[in-house]
């Protein structure tokens, strides 16, 4: 395991610096194989996760809970790596130095955003998991900036700007946790996070109220809660988007993964009560305000990333339930989310492509032009719906379970009543792009209408179909039957959650 | 840990200096040449560098002494450099010493805005001044000025209409925030303390990076244009 976890550190590193130097095509296939080595690496941490904790010198720590958000990073990573060669290849302008320029780029950075939003997780340290969530903020504004365009850099400062004030806010929070956390253990204490939980119940409660309103406003700049979310829709929808895929399914989990440690110390030192109520607060907030701009969107690569706050609202009013399958409900939630927001994204990026634009009202006859992505993105957004039989159905399934149970009818309420207006706004968008036929003149006619190109059938790279399939599968897979392995692993980080693991 | 051979000195010095951060945060708030903006910041750090090594050898932790001169190295030396290139990079050729003069203010005049930041600072001193946050390393009202220093950044960085001003309201913002640091983590490890300045060090030429991208585009350093993106 100890191998596993640093090769996990040392390959996409590893791969990012080679990127800078190799040539576009082969640093594709080593990012390719670096993404797909890293899922694998992933994937062999789950059956020592699911019995027992790790740490290394208090720096390093793998437990289930981080293995949860580890997959689905991992996951996103290996799909957006192989479609990226595609998207790449298809790129047009992108010929002589400028192109080659652009492409090392992105390579390089693809692999180094990868690399610290792994990292994120693996740290057993509050101060270094707040360095490396800074440092995803700071590759990802460069990958952000990288189309060169006035909105690009637009959305770049803004991104920068609002989430390096939010983690200065958070690491204020981190330090009060350091605070109370030495006034326990002494002096010499590191903010490892193993001790500072086993001596949770005698923490300073003043201190740790503080810890935690500071951590959730802090992270959740990066998770997107509401009202701290207003940088989140315009980098998602100016950055290329096999990265606006990675920062809403891979970002914004492990940000929230961040919460989730604060949560834990939160609970064990204060109870549940009031932990809850703050992410309830957010959550709500956030749902609401992301299903109203569902409704009115013109751009749709906005509409994804108001998408995104929608389900980060749903993940933070899940964790307010507290009930087990709740949580249960939240972790799948994760996985599932990652799977259908990167396919969504992937799906966007091939119509990028195809219609030349992001705007809504650009693209007709979806289905009929693409043959294969047409059908994939549609089952992508009524994945991102709650619609069975795929992940997300299960995951809210439960999460709505959870909050009858626990947290009574009226805020259940809410969340069915709220997640149902998101899914108006992204099934009218949806059938706009998708199902209303496009009108286009006869490729032999003379008269072509002004501003619609002919189209012709067809799909613009292979390489931008395939891991969009394999996310389909695992949305499938944890819809209809999670495999046990997953299942036990996630058992355990529910209770971890729960705090009594 | 109560400093009982100095008490009075310590205290009332480590109040003064920071006031002082709190002052030169005021200052940086209404300079209008971005130049004596980047002189008040390091000014600043060195103010928090003096402080550390106040507390450092008051209460004997000596790794505050490293602290503060990797501190001092980078925030007063490194980073004014690098702010400083960027200004003298943009200024376009022809262009008298004025080119540093972009401070522009937002829709309110610059006395209403003090007004504002003069009631937030004084919102946070008060209500960081009302925690029961006991033992710190240096005297609880270091810890009410840096939670007014934080607060004021954030209105600077608000107020404020040029790309520069935001980054060193950024960076000041996280002066406060070393300022807490000083009072409730000064025993902090080592290794992790230059973790985050080494951190800092990465967003400031991160930051560098993107107000370059910025200028080139809109071939200016004001922020009254970005707002193509919305709703």
């Amino acid at each position: 395991m100890t191998i596993a976890v640093i090769a996990l550190l040392c390959v996409p590193a590893c791969a990012g610096i080679a990127c800078l130097w190799l040539p576009g095509r082969i640093a594709g296939l080593v990012s390719a194989a670096s993404g797909i080595a890293s899922f694998a690496l992933v994937i062999a941490l789950i059956p020592g996760a699911s019995h027992r904790d790790l740490s290394w010198l208090g720096f390093a720590r793998v437990d289930a809970l981080s293995v949860v958000f580890l997959l689905a990073t991992a996951f996103l990573y290996a799909c957006v790596a192989v479609y990226s060669i595609g998207y790449l290849n298809t790129a047009t302008g992108h010929g002589g130095p400028a192109g080659r320029r652009y492409t090392r780029r992105f390579w390089a950075g693809l692999n180094l955003f990868a690399w610290s939003m792994l990292a994120a997780p693996l740290m057993g340290n509050l101060a270094l998991l707040w360095v490396a969530i800074e440092v995803t903020t700071i590759v990802s504004a460069l990958l952000v900036a990288l189309e060169g365009t006035e909105g690009a850099a637009e959305a770049a400062w803004k991104y920068v700007l609002l989430a390096s004030a939010g983690l200065a806010i958070a690491l204020l929070g981190t330090i009060f946790a350091y605070y109370a956390g030495a006034r326990v253990l002494g002096p010499g204490y590191n903010l490892a996070f193993g001790p500072l939980l086993t001596v949770a119940a005698r923490l300073p409660h003043t201190a740790i109220r503080l810890a935690f309103v500071l951590a959730v406003l802090g992270f959740g700049t990066k998770v997107g809660l509401f009202p701290v979310h207003t940088w989140l829709p315009d980098a998602h929808s100016e950055a290329p988007t096999p990265v606006s895929a990675l920062l809403s399914g891979s970002l914004l989990a492990v940000s929230f993964y961040a919460i989730l440690r604060f949560y834990q110390l939160a609970q064990a030192a204060l109870g549940p009560r009031f932990p809850r109520d703050v992410l309830l607060v957010f959550g709500v907030a956030s749902l609401l305000l992301a299903a109203l701009y569902l409704l009115d969107q013109r751009d749709y690569k906005r509409l994804l990333a108001y998408s995104s706050v929608e389900h980060m609202g749903i993940l933070a009013i899940g964790v307010s339930f507290g009930a087990p399958i709740a949580l249960a409900g939240v972790l799948l939630h994760v996985l599932a989310h990652a799977a259908a927001k990167g396919n969504a994204f992937m799906g966007a990026g091939v119509l990028v492509r195809k219609f030349g634009s992001k705007r809504i009202s650009a693209v007709t006859g979806g289905l009929d032009l693409l043959p294969w992505s047409g059908p994939l993105f549609l089952a992508a957004i009524l994945a991102l719906s709650a619609m069975p039989p795929f992940g997300i159905f299960r995951s809210e399934f439960e999460i709505v379970t959870g909050g009858l149970a626990t947290s009574g009818n009226a805020v259940t309420a809410i969340l069915v009543v709220l997640v149902t207006i998101a899914f108006f706004g992204l099934s009218v968008a949806t059938n706009t792009m998708l199902l209303t036929p496009r009108r286009q003149p006869r490729l032999d006619s003379r008269l072509q209408a002004p501003g619609t190109p002919v189209l012709a059938r067809g799909e613009p790279s292979a390489w931008m179909v395939v891991p969009v399939v394999i996310g389909l599968a695992a949305l499938l897979v944890l819809g209809l039957h999670p495999p046990a392995d997953l299942t036990g692993l996630m058992g355990r980080a529910v209770a971890a959650l729960r705090g009594i693991a | 840990m109560s400093p009982a051979h100095a008490p009075g000195v310590f205290t009332g010095g480590a109040n003064v200096i920071a006031a002082a951060i709190l002052l030169a945060e005021f200052g940086m708030f209404r300079q209008a040449l971005v130049r004596d903006q980047v002189r008040l910041y390091a000014a600043q750090s060195g103010l928090i560098s003096v402080l550390a090594v106040i507390v450092g050898a008051v209460h004997h932790l000596p790794e505050l002494y490293v602290l503060a001169a990797v501190s001092a190295a980078l925030k007063v030396v490194v980073i004014p450099l690098v702010l400083r290139r960027l200004l003298w990079g943009n200024r376009p050729p022809g262009a008298g010493t004025e080119a540093g003069d972009i401070a522009g203010s937002g829709a309110l005049s610059l006395a209403a805005t003090v007004l504002v930041a003069i009631a937030v600072a004084a919102f946070g001193f008060f209500a960081a001044g009302a925690l029961p946050v006991p033992g710190g390393a240096a005297p609880a009202i270091a810890l009410s000025v840096s939670v007014a220093v934080v607060l004021v950044a954030f209105v600077l960085m608000i107020h404020r209409r040029d790309v520069i001003s935001q980054a060193i309201g950024l960076f000041s913002l996280e002066n406060g925030i070393s300022l807490a640091a000083l009072v409730v983590a000064a025993s902090l490890p080592l290794i992790l303390e230059v973790a985050l300045l080494f951190d800092l060090l990465v967003a400031v030429i991160v930051f560098g990076l993107l107000i370059r991208i910025h200028h080139g585009r809109a071939e200016s350093l004001s922020t009254t244009e970005l707002t193509s993106l919305r709703g």
